[in-house]
């Protein structure tokens, strides 16, 4: 490896194909982590906001998966589910938890007490005032977690490589086996470019989603 | 079952407990490589998130830091740094994982150093200036002691990603708790593979309990419960800020 390039661009040329399928597979272990991580918090961060005193336990169960390292975790799937999609997903799932459910519960305890009286007196069910007041007054602060879980998601997607799955970090993880530089920087350049896209097109979609809350009509 | 018997077995065997794949040996590896490169982080972020604090100038560089930190994988630091390495003529089982830990660790403690600093009460400070306080003084004597728990907070969240991420050192031939997770891996040998990963999360788990315990004796006193700055609220807030 002394002596060669850190990127071949003719290697690239030749092989977008490849890069082009491990970009495909990494944007879709994110997604699928994502999705399936919001639906799992979203029903553990209401259940913690109705019932005070489950939130202690959840967010404790959340923060001790959160605190394993990835690769311990995702092996300790394998018996369990082999080296498939399935394992690398309840690993990508469980990192999601913590980061998504706090911003779930701070964005829901964040909506000010008059708002929900005012929403009470109007004469709202409890599940009318959840879903009309309290969820769209939660979402900036929802959005921000969604943010920061796609991006560590992404980030930890390129560990399972190590069991077979991977996306871009298949390509690195090459790279490394066969002593080729342009593997591993474009796998891991791209990897900080979907991050950096991602994190743009979810601040889009959340100000579109909330006109309201830009920064030049906010008042506080 | 059966196989958490053999895990079981693994770990009790007399002889996983001497020799240079033993135990005792990765464990000890595992915590230095995690302090050195703790403490070289510290070495070069605490002062810069000191400075910004203090100052009350340039904060927009830590965000970019905090966000850049977020998106760089170390996984994709290592790898990045095994060719750098490889070109320098350095041992690249050695010095690749070591720069990762170092440049993963820094986020952190940079973004909580500042935040920590800049949640200082302004009025305190003004106080500690009519008192005739010099600004160096007021960062020794004032800032420092109240920031102090926040600032253990992020050295905390450094720690616990660090000891998590030498486990990836394996990959690439270095020592630590890792090497029982990647061999047992190639080996198949799926006790070894477990056991690997179980003493990992034990290890991330007792560094966490070990600053918890760090940030309750240095509590500056005088601050209730309620008002101290590295209260498990603030800590919430701010792994949402900094995103570790």
């Amino acid at each position: 490896m002394p002596n060669e390039p850190l990127i071949r661009w003719d290697w690239v040329a030749d092989h977008l194909d490849e890069v082009g399928s491990a970009l495909g597979q990494h944007i879709y272990l994110t997604t699928i982590a994502i999705a399936l991580g919001l639906a799992i918090s979203f029903t553990l961060a209401l259940v913690a906001h109705r019932y005070r005193r489950t939130e202690a336990p959840i967010t404790w169960v959340a923060g001790v998966i959160y605190t394993i390292p990835s690769l311990a975790l995702f092996v300790v799937l394998i018996p369990v589910t082999g080296l498939s999609t399935a394992t690398s997903e309840v690993g990508l799932v469980g990192y999601t938890l913590l980061i998504l459910i706090r911003n779930i519960l701070a964005g829901l305890d964040g909506v000010p007490a008059d708002v929900l009286e005012a929403a009470d007196a109007m004469g709202l069910t409890r599940p009318q005032r959840l879903l009309r007041v309290e969820l769209p007054m939660a979402l900036p602060v929802v959005m921000a977690g969604i943010r920061i879980a796609t991006v560590t998601t992404i980030g930890l997607v390129t560990v399972t490589a190590l069991i077979g799955q991977g996306g871009l970090g298949q390509l690195m993880l090459s790279g490394f086996i066969n002593l080729f530089p342009t593997e591993i920087y474009v796998g891991a350049i791209l990897s900080v470019a979907l991050a950096v896209a991602a994190d743009g097109a979810l601040l889009l979609l959340q100000r579109a989603l909330t006109p309201w809350s830009r920064p030049s009509t906010a008042r506080s | 079952m059966e196989l958490a018997a053999h895990v079981l077995a693994w770990l009790t065997d007399p002889a996983h407990w001497q020799g240079a794949d033993g135990i005792p040996v990765r464990i000890v590896q595992h915590v230095e490589a995690s302090g050195v490169s703790v403490l070289a982080a510290a070495v070069i972020a605490l002062p810069i998130g000191l400075a910004v604090g203090h100052s009350g100038r340039g904060g927009f560089v830590i965000g970019s830091v905090a966000n850049l930190g977020r998106a760089l994988p170390s996984f994709a630091l290592l790898l990045m740094l095994i060719p750098v390495a490889v070109n320098l003529r350095l041992d690249f089982s050695t010095w690749p994982i070591l720069g990762a830990m170092v440049l993963l660790a820094i986020p952190p403690m940079i973004t909580n150093a500042h935040a920590g600093m800049r949640e200082v009460d302004r009025d305190l400070v003004e106080a500690a200036r009519g008192m005739g306080m010099s600004g160096a003084q007021v960062l020794l004597r004032l800032e420092l002691p109240l920031a102090l728990p926040v600032i253990l907070t992020g050295m905390r969240l450094a720690a616990v990603q660090v000891v998590a991420t030498y486990t990836l050192g394996a990959v690439a031939g270095g020592g630590g708790l890792g090497r029982y997770i990647y061999d047992g891996f190639a080996r198949q040998d799926t006790p070894r593979m477990l056991a690997g990963a179980g003493l990992v999360a034990l290890l991330a788990i007792a560094t966490d309990v070990a600053f918890e315990v760090v940030a309750r004796i240095t509590a500056p006193h005088g601050l209730g419960a309620g008002e101290r700055p590295g209260g498990t609220e603030s800590v919430g807030r701010l792994i949402q800020e900094s995103g570790v």
